[in-house]
């Protein structure tokens, strides 16, 4: 009854029989990373647990300025202004490669994936949604593999493609693929049939209807889909680099837990957070700018 | 001088949901249209009067008869006739004038001249100081001018209208059906209209063919002249109360309750 109370509680929104979770949560979602934040830095503050267990945010943010080589590009700059005679500062990175190398090479594996799935899953889906035939032939694949975690069918991929960057940027396809291929056969039930009759009384032709009202209907579930289908690449990411990659987030942190690194690995697993989130508020900036009717009458 | 849209027997049979029986949608429906007219299709829920429609405007083939515009028989729909739906059924991706204008640009017209006879119709509806306006940020009555104007775009023979102001409130409704009447006059398009409002259908047919349900077929046919009596007078409400208005109201409606109280 407690819990119910807290959680189902409307009053500071002034409308005590609203609907339930109504109002902003800016405030609070700031709030709760601050004392995320901040509990983080007063326990080890406190070495209440060992650095190697739970590394410090001085320590995790000090990693982060050596490896992405801080000290050695800005006296690079200086040199460049002309402010320093030399460039003492080595760029030591981790792993032979500086963090940004290795953001880069994850960006590449993963966009690379995600453009493939964009060009391919976007028209099968859209296919499966309007051809029964088409329907028939990708619904059972697509339904078969799409719960199998990808750690499963990394031994086959590698089988299959060798352990060169084809076989990661497959894996992360896959995972993208099912999200982005039944958002789009799912959008493109989103029109009404009066809408599709509209358009055939004002002499639409088939291939018409198809692109000036099916396809623009099923925008906003596309672009759903692509949201989804982009966090499912993210999430492949350390899979796909856990054979044979030189370079990369998720190589960074599986090299890093090998030497107990702990610093390093929370620094990775920041990065790509923050990468994936940063992202999506791009994705939502965009569906603000293309698709401004959506959940509008 | 022949019909220039005229039905001929036709019947529409749909397979029952369950069981293996069928539903007789419409019954040798037989119908003309002449140049001008504003007929008005009156009835109950269930009583065929949308799936005549859609009939008319070549969504579903008749299973059997036929529908001839100018003595050929049709074979789906088309720009000939223009469809308005009770839900406005507008495209939201695009705003009010691209909506109104979105049935010439599917035919190549350019956009200079199909924005122009899209403005001239949005003027008809009393729209075009919101030709810029996304379709959603537009009251229902609005919606519905729009739907419309689109429609009028394509320049139709017939304008098919499915329960136009079905979804609007009561006041908004009374000033669309003199809108409707405006635009017909001034467009001397053939209207085919679908209401269950007995007092609307009066207003504003020329002929009102009242329809029963189970099978669906026309009981009763009226030739009215209410529309130009309020073109007259310029007084709706007037004409609405006039005691001729009242009785054939009540009349019709004692034919419809009669027809549901004999099943």
């Amino acid at each position: 009854m407690a819990l119910l109370k807290i959680f189902g509680n409307n009053q500071e929104t002034k409308d005590p029989y609203g609907a339930p979770g109504t109002g902003k949560s800016t405030l609070i979602s700031l709030v709760t990373i601050a004392v995320i934040l901040g509990a983080w830095w007063l326990v080890t503050e406190l070495e209440l647990i060992r650095a190697l267990f739970l590394p410090s945010p001085g320590l995790v943010f000090s990693k982060f300025l050596k490896i992405s080589c801080y000290d050695h590009y800005k006296e690079s700059f200086l040199v460049f202004l002309g402010l320093r005679a030399e460039v003492v500062a080595e760029c030591v990175g981790f792993s032979e490669n500086a963090l940004h190398q290795h953001i880069l090479w994850s960006l590449y594996r993963v966009f690379s994936a995600f453009f493939l799935a964009v060009v391919t899953a976007i028209p099968i889906g859209v296919a499966m949604g309007m051809n029964r035939i088409a329907r028939g032939v990708f619904d059972p694949p697509i339904e078969f593999y799409r719960p199998i975690p990808p750690l499963a069918y990394l031994p086959l991929t590698i089988i299959w493609f060798g352990i060169g960057d084809f076989a990661k940027i497959f894996l992360i396809y896959l995972a993208c693929f099912a999200p982005l291929a039944i958002s789009a056969r799912a959008g493109v039930k989103s029109c009404s049939i009066e809408q599709i009759h509209a358009a055939y009384s004002m002499g639409a032709s088939r291939n018409q209807v198809i692109w000036h009202v099916v396809l623009k209907a099923a925008l906003p579930e596309i672009l759903t889909g692509l949201r989804i289908s982009i966090a499912f690449g993210w999430t492949t990411l350390v899979a796909a680099e856990m054979v044979a990659a030189k370079a990369g987030i998720g190589v960074m942190v599986l090299n890093a837990a090998r030497f107990l690194a702990t610093d390093i690995v929370f620094l990775g697993i920041v990065v790509i957070g923050l990468t994936a989130f940063i992202f999506d508020g791009l994705m939502r900036q965009l569906e603000r700018l293309l698709v401004p009717w959506r959940g509008k009458g | 001088m022949s019909a220039v849209l005229s039905l001929k027997d036709v019947s529409m049979v749909f397979p029952a949901a369950t069981g293996g029986g069928s539903i007789t949608a419409l019954e040798r429906i037989n119908l003309d249209f002449e140049p001008e007219e504003f007929v008005v299709a009156l009835g109950a829920s269930g009583c065929g009067k949308t799936t005549l429609l859609n009939v008319m405007a070549g969504f579903l083939q008749p299973t059997s008869g036929a529908i001839l515009l100018h003595d050929s028989p049709i074979t789906g729909p088309g720009r000939d006739r223009g469809v308005v739906f009770q839900k406005h059924a507008l495209f939201p991706w695009l705003n009010v004038m691209e909506n109104t204008a979105f049935g010439l640009k599917l035919q190549g017209v350019g956009a200079k001249d199909r924005n122009a006879i899209a403005e001239e119709n949005l003027n008809l509806v009393g729209l075009s100081e919101f030709r810029n306006h996304p379709i959603y940020q537009l009251s229902g009555g609005m919606q519905q001018r729009v739907g419309l104007a689109r429609a009028l775009t394509t320049d139709p023979e017939i304008l098919l209208m499915d329960e136009p102001l079905g979804a609007l409130d009561a006041f908004t409704r009374e000033n669309m059906q003199e809108l409707v009447l405006q635009v017909w006059r001034r467009s001397k398009k053939i209207v085919f209209f679908i209401t269950h409002s007995v007092e609307e259908a009066l207003f504003m047919a020329t002929r009102l063919i009242v329809m029963s349900p189970r099978p669906g077929r026309i009981i009763h046919e009226y030739d009215l002249d209410f529309c130009q009596r309020y073109f007259e007078l310029g007084d709706a409400r007037k004409i609405k109360s006039d005691p001729d208005f009242i009785k054939i109201r009540e009349e019709i409606l004692s034919i419809i309750y009669g027809e549901e109280i004999e099943e």
